[in-house]
């Protein structure tokens, strides 16, 4: 049983089902408030959806200064998991723990709505336990999900493999080469502006968020943990 | 010390798409206001700074634009300063 950080920041709202999800996993899941420098010997850290601080100035650009991301932020270097949903990842990507921005959707409109991407590897903590090309359904709800980042950025992404999630068949918000989520070099920290935690039990209408939270449960044989690891592929978290 | 009035000027970069300077345009163009053509949207801060000098200012400004006040991925910023 993996331990489970679930940060709370002022205006996240989808820490409640975060953290049902991860449980639901098999995860010692419990939260963290954003006050807080102590991660509490997390093998995992989640920085849920939401608008923390109202999404004033930009999506993430204040949250990214809470404290908690100094404890967050080692933890990645330290080679930890990390999984940023939505307004998390916007956070990551503003804190520069992944590369690129979130950015107001090409035709403005908030969309609340469930969207098609592409497992576009599964060499990550939170997508080893999907096939690679598997075709999902999540439901993705931003009005500032388009992902930009600079040409060299997105062509080393695509070199090294680290777009994790695509968009297929329609582009919802206009994100650069149709990108739903990357991670980072060491492909520890990864971001995904779809719900997977919306999407992780029949009853809410399928089941194909619920391997992300699973994958994070699992051991993952050969997970790149950047540098910070025990021998033999053991994580030392497990 | 002296106060200081800064201005930050933030600008979505050119080169990249600014869906709500389209909506503006669109909706000047609607209002009859055919001779607009390309509108951005940007941000404008004001900001009272105690600084001992101007440059002082402008250069505790500058590090507060890159810190925080523009994302150097998508945006550019101008500050002005002037004496409060």
């Amino acid at each position: 049983m993996r331990r489970v950080a679930v940060v709370v920041f002022p205006g996240s709202n989808c820490d409640a089902d975060t953290l049902d999800a991860a449980r639901a996993a098999g995860a010692d899941a419990y939260y963290v408030w954003h006050k807080d420098g102590d991660l509490r010997q997390a093998d995992v850290v989640v920085l849920p959806g939401g608008f923390s601080y109202g999404d004033y100035l930009r999506s993430g650009a204040i949250a990214r200064f809470s404290p908690v991301l100094s404890a967050v932020t080692a933890h990645a270097r330290a080679g930890g998991p990390v999984l940023g949903i939505c307004n998390g990842f916007q956070i990551l990507c503003e804190a520069g723990l992944l590369p690129g921005a979130l950015m107001r959707n090409a035709r403005l409109r908030f969309l609340s709505r469930p969207v098609r991407v592409r497992v576009e590897t599964t060499d990550t903590p939170f997508t080893h336990l999907y096939t690679f090309a598997e075709e999902l359904v999540l439901p993705v709800a931003h009005g500032d999900g388009r992902f930009v980042a600079d040409e060299r950025t997105t062509a080393e992404l695509e070199a090294e493999g680290r777009v994790v999630w695509r968009y297929i068949g329609e582009n919802p918000n206009g994100s650069t080469r149709d990108i739903a989520g990357v991670c980072s070099a060491a492909r520890n920290v990864v971001g995904i502006m779809p719900h997977p935690e919306r999407r992780n039990a029949p009853a809410l209408g399928g089941t194909d968020g619920a391997r992300v939270f699973l994958s994070m449960e699992a051991a993952h044989a050969t997970q790149h943990t950047g540098g910070v690891r025990a021998g033999g592929g053991h994580h030392p978290g497990v | 010390m002296s106060a200081f009035r800064v201005e930050v000027r933030v600008m979505p970069r050119a080169s990249l798409l600014d869906p709500q300077g389209q909506a503006v345009q669109h909706a000047l163009h609607a209002l009859g206001f055919a001779e607009v053509g390309d509108v951005r949207v940007g941000k404008h801060l004001v900001l009272r700074v105690d600084a001992p000098s101007r440059d002082d200012a402008a250069a505790r400004a500058r590090a507060m634009c890159d810190r925080l006040l523009a994302n150097p991925v998508t945006e550019d910023y101008q500050l002005q300063v002037e004496a409060a």
